[in-house]
């Protein structure tokens, strides 16, 4: 009953859509002969490949695609990737594209913009095949809201069957793949199939651009909802040979919320059918060759985790202190320690730069807000910074053992992090060897000056009688 | 040649380098021996005070300990006048409590202190590490106050022996490991500090030592409660002096400036205020203050007089008079209310039987039990038999320090007697006298072995002549069988010490070093399996319930929960208010529709019990819930304790009586026990902690609903339901 009600706002919404088609004129004339779009509802993050062949019918050249979005989509949107493949079938190479966002003067109802840059324009006649890879988080909501122990988690995903874009599509057929073949309800814009654990739409012909056919898929997906709400991940460069990576996570359970009891004798003995949706533990991939692993949190350390490190990659299993039921939240941290010629080099300049990944280790967790700190040694200067997507930047101050003027921190934020955004981030900075003595010479010193003190003392007879 | 030459020179400086290293004097050998030997003490007692981290982790021991983590915490975070002021909402709801005038902020200022100065220079230590480590640092400094006390009173000998004995002594390793951050940590070293100080200050007469030791008082009244021991102590020994007619300047001017001024800074602590002019355990120490102040009149007079006759009247008259005038002050005080009679606390010191009948509260804890001669064997060892030993020594050598440490010895052992925890203080005492046995024996054997050789050496150089020979003869033959005795003797006292050693070390590593909120057990392949049950629950807590949430449990738990869950707790370690926490012991003892009551009134959202029926956990709530039923029933006649009884026995099995099988505290341990199996080949329901099976298997809950279980059950959290809707 609620999901129709739902859907009618969806529905003026395609009307208005309709209306406004007459009057828009696109500004390129460009088509999509052939549109296949495929949407992995088996997580909690949500993967969308979208495959689209681009002609050029208009005379001028174009270089520039858009990707149309709905207002509420844009906001979940955490990575779009796009690359655009040439050669056949088995020889198929993917040059990587740029993706940035943009403003049309007349988009309908706030429609949001991607443009991919091409790196050669597309000149009239020419056809181009794209594949774009978009996930979405915090897309899956969960219905019902609350749910007890015994119960499984149902989801609402809510789409358009006809793919959402600035141009004409000639022909698309979208396929939905949920976790299991338990599905509620979805709705039928026909030509609709099923079969099992897939929902196709379409084939649909011709529809012009701008089209909007609003979906609704109701259905259990039992995944961890892990959600980092808040991550701080705090990099400590020391020129003396390691990196230290400290990362301090608000970890919550973003799916159906826990209702009335919790029962351990249950979650103990039917561990099927009891708190399925739960969670209680997470792989966390790190860096290969770390060493000296930590996980604690405010009040001490867990004593429940495992840790397995080898020279391709290390993977720490975590389990948070109790099993995270929807809604139930966890804090800790985990430290480690890098090796730090795997890490820092030396660039031709003669700067040094530190590569590191930048990302949420935790696998298949979304990070609502990251903010990776970079403290750079004591005495570092000219900190600049480069990273593959838009973040905020900030500088601070922080002071460590021994530390007298401080050590200069790079602060980088970006809101929605998923696990595919493990990219390389670089951090130059110059760096002149000598400052590394500072802080030994400083206790160096200090040791003296208490010897020298001593034998003073013990040298001078400060009694007044004599 | 060249190269010859300087090689040669080098030898050379070599030879002169080592000549004169031999060459040191004795005396200089001997001090660089005392202060390496004293390094190595003060390393030792540190480090083996490090058990607990390594087999566990860095993190605060048991309750107390958690208070002052918070309290300190706090201290750092908000600075000092806030946390003077500090009135706490989060415990004892909905009374609170007013922390800055309730505690001793020692301990706290202490750990701030040596944070702040860390972080000046540059440390970037947490708070934590510093809490962890207070009280293995302390130990460290109390070898060094226990080497010079030695020396004060015996000799430098016996300074190293009691530094090194009270560096490992299981008795004071027990609260002082890392981690165990109490206020005895602290206090002990003060305790030491102040006595010796004092004992100095009564053997120069010198003022200064005398201000010293007041400002040891100082600090030994703002971190423990064991100050009263020292207000005592010194008064008695003084009137022992007085009256073995040891009286001199000296002790007049150490006791007088000492207590004075002693006493006006300590009144500068909120929580002991006006006591020691107010309260009849304080009054003893002015009782000696102002004999001594007769004694000093009269010995003035004395002197002025000649005639001896005159005197002894003189004497009996001011003596009549000045008892005369000390009895009724104290009457008139005690009866007008001014002084304060003795405490609970106090009396169940001087009487052991008196708290079990009176003060139920301070009996139910298990450190305020009698001493068993068990543990007086586990923390002392061989000191037990070396404290006779050094009395004898003492006695032996009487003089104003041996009668002060033979005083000191005495008294703390009857304490410890009375009570476990005392221990403690009399672990110095022990120790301190102990080593003047150790000393002085092996300072005996080892002369006679000495003077020994020099006879036999002279005896061999000089000539073989008649009689004279024949007496060497005699004494040769006697001198193999001393000097082995000797020997032997030697060996067996090494033997005793290492013995000694190898017993702390060993107690150390497996009793003293369990932080006891995470419990270790060997599996069944002898490996070991850890269960963090409490922390599992306490972060529950504060991170899934509501902010303002209250948590009602035994006032155990007050202090872990307020401090790891950050929740509000009705009632906590600090047990200042007996009807609160007998509130709680009724709701607990009582059926569920009538706890619901209480709990409504005392806005309860949270229960929290410990259950230890599915580990085998024995110090769980079923076990503490006779003191339940006493504390409560103590308050409220309601509750009477036989009713949980069957014939006097104390049972949850079948036989147990129906009270008993549906109060609260039952249903909410055995909730839904009745399904599990625990061990194999005994029915559901087994309780293993009490090797029972249990009397109601079937227990249903009305009006509280089952929140949150600990993966080894452990701890289990119930919430309370609202009340039901009336239409």
């Amino acid at each position: 009953m609620e999901a129709q009600l739902r859907l009618r706002p969806l529905s003026l919404f395609t009307l208005l859509l309709l209306s406004l088609l007459s009057t828009s004129s696109s500004s390129h004339l460009l088509n999509v002969i052939n549109a296949e779009r495929r949407i992995d509802l088996t997580s909690h993050i949500v993967k969308v490949f979208l495959t689209l062949k681009v002609e050029n019918t208009g005379t001028i050249a174009a270089s520039e695609i858009l990707l149309a979005f709905p207002p509420n989509e844009v906001d979940h949107l955490a990575l779009v990737k796009a690359a655009a493949a040439t050669g056949k079938r088995k020889k198929k190479t993917y040059v990587p594209l740029d993706v940035n966002p943009t403003e049309q003067p007349d988009a309908p109802n706030g429609t949001k913009y991607l443009a991919i840059s091409l790196v050669k324009p597309l000149g009239a006649g020419e056809t181009v095949t794209l594949e774009v890879l978009y996930i979405l988080a915090h897309s899956l909501e969960p219905f019902p809201a609350e749910i007890s122990q015994s119960e499984s988690q149902l989801v609402y995903y809510s789409d358009s069957a006809i793919i959402l874009s600035p141009y004409h599509i000639k022909q698309q057929t979208t396929f939905i793949k949920t976790p299991s073949a338990k599905i509620e309800s979805f709705s039928r814009v026909e030509p609709t199939n099923r079969a099992g654990t897939e929902i196709k739409y379409g084939p649909y012909e011709d529809h012009s651009s701008h089209s909007f056919s609003p979906i609704i898929i109701h259905f259990e997906n039992n995944n961890p909802f892990a959600v980092v709400e808040d991550l701080v991940q705090e990099v400590e460069i020391s020129h003396w040979g390691s990196i230290q990576i400290t990362e301090h996570y608000k970890l919550a359970h973003a799916g159906a919320r826990h209702k009335g009891v919790f029962s351990r004798v249950e979650y103990q003995s039917k561990p099927s059918i009891s708190g399925v949706s739960s969670f209680k533990n997470l792989l966390a991939r790190l860096p290969p060759r770390a060493h000296s692993v930590y996980y604690r949190d405010e009040i001490g350390n867990i004593s429940s985790s495992h840790f397995r490190s080898d020279k391709i990659k290390s993977e720490l299993e975590i389990e948070p202190r109790y099993p995270l039921f929807g809604g139930w939240k966890a804090t800790f941290v985990i430290g480690y320690k890098l090796p730090l010629q795997d890490f820092l080099f030396e660039s031709p300049d003669g700067r040094r730069y530190l590569n590191f990944s930048f990302g949420c280790p935790l696998v298949e967790t979304v990070a609502d807000k990251l903010t990776v700190k970079v403290a750079l040694p004591e005495g570092s200067k000219d900190p600049s910074v480069e990273v593959p997507f838009p973040v905020e930047q900030r500088l601070e101050t922080k002071y460590s053992y021994l530390d007298v003027v401080g050590r200069t921190v790079v602060v980088l934020e970006k809101k929605n992090v998923v696990p595919d955004h493990n990219s390389y981030f670089q951090v130059y900075y110059t760096f002149k060897p000598i400052f590394m003595l500072a802080e030994p010479l400083m206790l160096v010193s200090a040791f003296f000056l208490f010897f020298v003190a001593s034998v003073a003392y013990l040298h001078i007879d400060p009694s007044i009688r004599k | 040649m060249v190269v010859g030459n300087a090689e040669s020179m080098k030898s050379d400086l070599l030879s002169s380098l080592s000549i004169r290293w031999i060459k040191l004097k004795t005396k200089q050998q001997e001090v660089l021996i005392r202060v390496s030997i004293l390094c190595l003490v003060y390393i030792l007692a540190f480090i083996s005070r490090l058990f607990s981290v390594l087999r566990y982790e860095s993190m605060i021991h048991e309750f107390d300990p958690y208070f002052n983590y918070r309290t300190t915490l706090f201290l750092t975070q908000k600075g000092f006048y806030e946390f003077w002021n500090w009135f706490d909402s989060e415990s004892w709801y909905p009374l609170g409590r007013i922390i800055g005038g309730t505690l001793y902020p020692g301990l706290m200022v202490t750990a701030a202190l040596l944070y702040w100065s860390l972080r000046f220079l540059r440390f970037a230590v947490h708070i934590r590490e510093v809490c962890v480590l207070t009280a293995p640092f302390f130990a460290s400094n109390t070898t060094l106050v226990a080497y010079f006390f030695g020396k004060e009173i015996w000799d430098s000998g016996a300074g190293l022996v009691a530094a090194a004995l009270i560096a490992i002594c299981p008795g004071y390793i027990s609260r002082s490991v890392a981690g165990s951050y109490d206020n005895e940590g602290v206090a002990i070293f003060a305790l030491l500090l102040t006595f010796y100080l004092f004992v100095r200050a009564v053997n120069t007469g010198s003022l200064a030592w005398a201000l010293a030791s007041a400002f040891g008082y100082f600090y030994m009244v703002s971190a423990w409660g064991g100050y009263v021991f020292i207000i005592n102590l010194i008064p008695l020994y003084v009137l022992v002096l007085l009256l073995t007619g040891r009286y001199s300047m000296r002790l007049y001017v150490a006791y007088n400036s000492m207590y004075v001024l002693g006493m006006l800074l300590a009144m500068q602590i909120r929580f002991v205020g006006f006591q020691h002019v107010q309260s009849g355990e304080h009054m003893a120490a002015m009782g000696v203050f102002f004999l001594m102040q007769v004694f000093y009149l009269l010995d003035w007079v004395k002197h002025l007089l000649s005639d001896t006759k005159l005197f002894q009247a003189f004497l009996r008259v001011t003596v009549t008079c000045a008892v005369g005038v000390g009895v009724i002050a104290l009457g008139v005080g005690t009866a007008s209310g001014y002084i304060s009679p003795w405490t609970g606390r106090f009396y169940s010191l001087l009487d052991p039987t008196y708290a079990k009948d009176h003060i139920p509260i301070i009996a139910s804890v298990s450190e305020h039990q009698p001493t068993a001669w068990s543990s007086f064997m586990f923390d002392f060892h061989i000191l037990l038999f070396l404290f006779p030993a050094g009395l004898y020594f003492c006695f032996k050598r009487l003089s104003d320090a041996t009668i002060f440490i033979v005083m000191y010895g005495l008294t703390s052992m009857y304490f410890a007697g009375v009570m476990v925890r005392l221990i403690l203080v009399a672990t110095p005492a022990v120790c301190l006298i102990s080593a003047i046995a150790v000393s002085a024996t092996i300072k005996n054997l080892t002369y006679l072995l000495r003077t020994k050789r020099k006879v036999s050496q002279t005896g061999s150089t000089e000539g073989i002549n008649g009689a004279k020979a024949s007496s060497k003869a005699l004494l040769d033959r006697s001198q193999p069988f001393q000097k082995n005795s000797a020997i032997a003797l030697l060996f067996g006292a090494f033997y005793l010490l290492s013995k000694y050693a190898t017993h702390c070390n060993w107690v150390t590593s497996e009793a003293y070093s369990s932080p006891s909120i995470v419990l270790a057990a060997r599996g069944a392949h002898g490996d070991r399996v850890i269960f963090d049950d409490y922390r599992e629950a306490y972060f529950w807590l504060r991170q899934n319930t509501p902010q303002d949430a209250k948590v009602m449990s035994w006032w155990d738990y007050g202090y872990q929960i307020t401090a790891m869950g950050n929740r509000t707790v009705i009632v906590d370690n600090n047990t200042w208010n007996n009807t609160h926490i007998a509130t709680v012991g009724r709701a607990m003892s009582s059926y569920e529709d009538e706890a619901y009551e209480i709990m409504r009134s005392l806005d309860v959202d949270y229960v929290l019990v410990v259950f230890g029926g599915v580990t085998g956990y024995s110090s769980d709530d079923i076990n503490k819930f006779l003191w339940m039923v006493r504390i409560g029933g103590g308050v409220f006649p309601v509750i009477k304790e036989p009713h949980y009884l069957v014939n006097g026995e104390y049972r949850v099995d079948k036989g147990a009586s129906p009270k008993m099988l549906n109060c609260l505290m039952y249903k909410l341990s055995y909730y839904r026990f009745g399904e599990l199996m625990t061990e194999y080949g005994k029915p559901p329901g087994y309780d293993r902690a009490r090797g029972v099976e249990i009397g109601n298997k079937d227990v249903k809950l009305e009006y509280l609903e089952e929140a949150f279980t600990t993966s080894n059950w452990i701890v289990r959290i119930y919430k309370v339901k609202p009340p039901n809707n009336r239409w």
